[in-house]
C-alpha cells in the first residue's frame, strides 16, 4: 500500500499541499516543544535543559518502531522508501562542522525558522548565515568536489552494513533512549540548582 | 528577579516526551505518505540556487554544484522541501500565537554576552551549519532525524557526529551560553 503518493493512492497534484500541511505540523511541534529558543536548545550541551534529547530521541524511536509495525502489517513497503545515501568521510566532516555551528549558533535550520516566526532576530541572523554558508559552499565546490563525492556507499541502511535486523536496532535505540532519559533527568536536577538566570 | 516572577513568566511548552511522540508520528506519517522524511536545509539551498539563477543564469548553471539543481523547465523553488519549509514557518507562527510567544522583534541571549556577540555567533553558526549540511547530505531534520528513523547508516553517522562534536565544542563555547 504505502508510500501513498509514489504508489498512486494519492494523486501527485496533492504533493505540495501535503508538503505544506506536514510542514505546518512540523513547525508547530518544534515551536511548541520550545525549540524556538536557542537557550533551550543548547541546554542539552550544558546539562541544564535536556529537552532536545527528549524530543529528538522519543521521535526517533517512535518513528522507527512505527515503521517496523507498518511494514509488518503490510501498510508500508520499506523497500520503497527513500534511504539517505551514505558518503562516509564527507558526512562525518559535515556532522562535525554542523556540531560546531550548532553550539555557536544555538539553532539548527528547522528550529531557526520557528524562531523567526515568533520574532527572534537571532534566528533570522542564523538563517542568513545558513544562506551565506550554502552560497560559499557552492562557490568553493570545485575545490572539494572529489572529497564531497568520496566514500559513496550507496543508499545503505544499518541492516545492510551490519547484517543485524531492524527489529534489534529499534530495540537497541529504545533501550539507549530510555537509559539516556533517566540519566539526563538526574544530571538536569543537579545542574539546575546552580543556574539562576534562565527561565525553565 | 525572585522565584515568584520566574514562575509567572514560565513559558508553556509541551511535555517533551509528548512533543517527541508527536514528532515521531509526524515522521512516520510523512514517510507513509511521501516515501521520504522531513527536511529543512534543502529549502535554503533552493533559495540560494534560485537567487544565483536570477542574478546570473549562466554563471549559476556553470557552477558545478548549483548546476545540478537547475533545470530549464522548473524553478528550484518548485520543490517539495520549499513548500514544507514554508509550512514549517507557518506552524511555528501558529504555535507562537497560540501559546503567546509571538512578540516584537528581539534577540535572545545569555546575560553574560551582548546582543552583538550573540548575533555575530548566530551568523557564524548558521554559515557553518549551511556548509556542514551540504557535506552531510542534510541537517538535523533531513539527515539526523529522518535519516536515523529510516535506519539510514549515513543518517545515524550525521546524528552522532553533530551531537558528539557539539558536546566537545561546548566546553570552548561555554561563555556564550552559561
Amino acid at each position: 500500500m504505502g508510500p501513498l503518493i509514489p504508489n498512486g493512492f494519492i494523486p501527485g497534484d496533492w504533493n505540495f499541499v501535503i508538503a505544506l500541511l506536514l510542514g505546518i505540523a512540523f513547525g508547530f511541534i518544534l515551536e511548541a516543544s520550545g525549540f524556538s529558543s536557542s537557550r533551550n536548545i543548547v541546554g542539552v550541551f550544558y546539562g541544564y535543559n535536556f529537552v532536545v534529547l527528549r524530543v529528538f530521541f522519543t521521535a526517533v524511536i517512535v518513528a522507527m518502531v512505527g515503521l517496523i509495525y507498518f511494514d509488518y502489517f503490510g501498510w508500508l513497503d520499506l523497500s520503497q522508501i527513500f534511504i539517505l545515501p551514505t558518503y562516509l568521510a564527507p558526512m562525518i566532516t559535515g556532522g562535525v562542522i554542523m556540531g560546531l555551528g550548532f553550539i555557536l549558533g544555538g539553532f539548527c535550520p528547522g528550529t531557526s525558522f520557528t524562531a523567526i516566526a515568533i520574532g527572534k532576530m537571532d534566528g533570522l541572523v542564523f538563517t542568513i548565515g545558513l544562506y551565506l554558508g550554502i552560497f560559499a559552499f557552492s562557490l568553493g565546490y570545485p575545490l572539494y568536489s572529489d572529497f564531497y563525492n568520496s566514500g559513496d556507499m550507496g543508499n545503505v541502511t544499518l541492516m545492510d552494513v551490519t547484517g543485524i535486523s531492524s527489529q534489534w536496532f529499534a530495540f537497541g535505540f529504545v533501550v539507549i533512549a530510555l537509559s539516556a532519559f533517566w540519566v539526563t533527568m538526574l544530571i538536569e536536577k543537579r545542574v539546575r540548582k546552580r543556574i539562576t538566570e534562565y527561565k525553565f | 528577579m525572585n522565584m515568584h516572577t520566574l514562575n509567572n513568566n514560565r513559558p508553556h511548552y509541551l511535555n517533551p516526551y509528548f512533543g517527541g511522540v508527536l514528532l515521531g508520528l509526524l515522521v512516520l506519517l510523512t514517510v507513509f505518505i511521501t516515501g521520504r522524511g522531513l527536511g529543512a536545509s534543502g529549502a535554503v539551498k533552493s533559495a540560494v540556487v534560485t537567487t544565483a539563477e536570477v542574478v546570473n543564469q549562466d554563471q549559476a548553471k556553470a557552477n558545478a554544484y548549483m548546476g545540478k539543481f537547475i533545470s530549464d523547465d522548473i524553478s528550484p523553488m518548485n520543490n517539495w522541501l520549499v513548500f514544507e519549509t514554508f509550512g514549517l514557518f507557518l506552524g511555528g507562527l501558529l504555535s507562537g500565537i497560540l501559546f503567546g510567544r509571538l512578540k516584537k522583534p528581539r534577540v535572545e541571549h545569555s546575560p553574560g554576552i551582548s546582543r552583538k556577540t550573540r548575533l555575530i555567533f548566530a551568523l557564524l553558526g548558521g554559515a557553518l551549519f549551511g556548509i556542514g549540511s551540504q557535506f552531510g547530505r542534510g541537517c538535523t531534520s533531513g539527515a539526523a532525524l529522518s535519516g536515523s528513523a529510516t535506519f539510514s547508516f549515513g543518517g545515524v553517522i550525521v546524528m552522532l557526529t553533530i551531537f558528539g562534536s557539539a558536546y566537545v565544542f561546548a566546553w570552548f563555547a561555554r561563555k556564550l551560553w552559561i
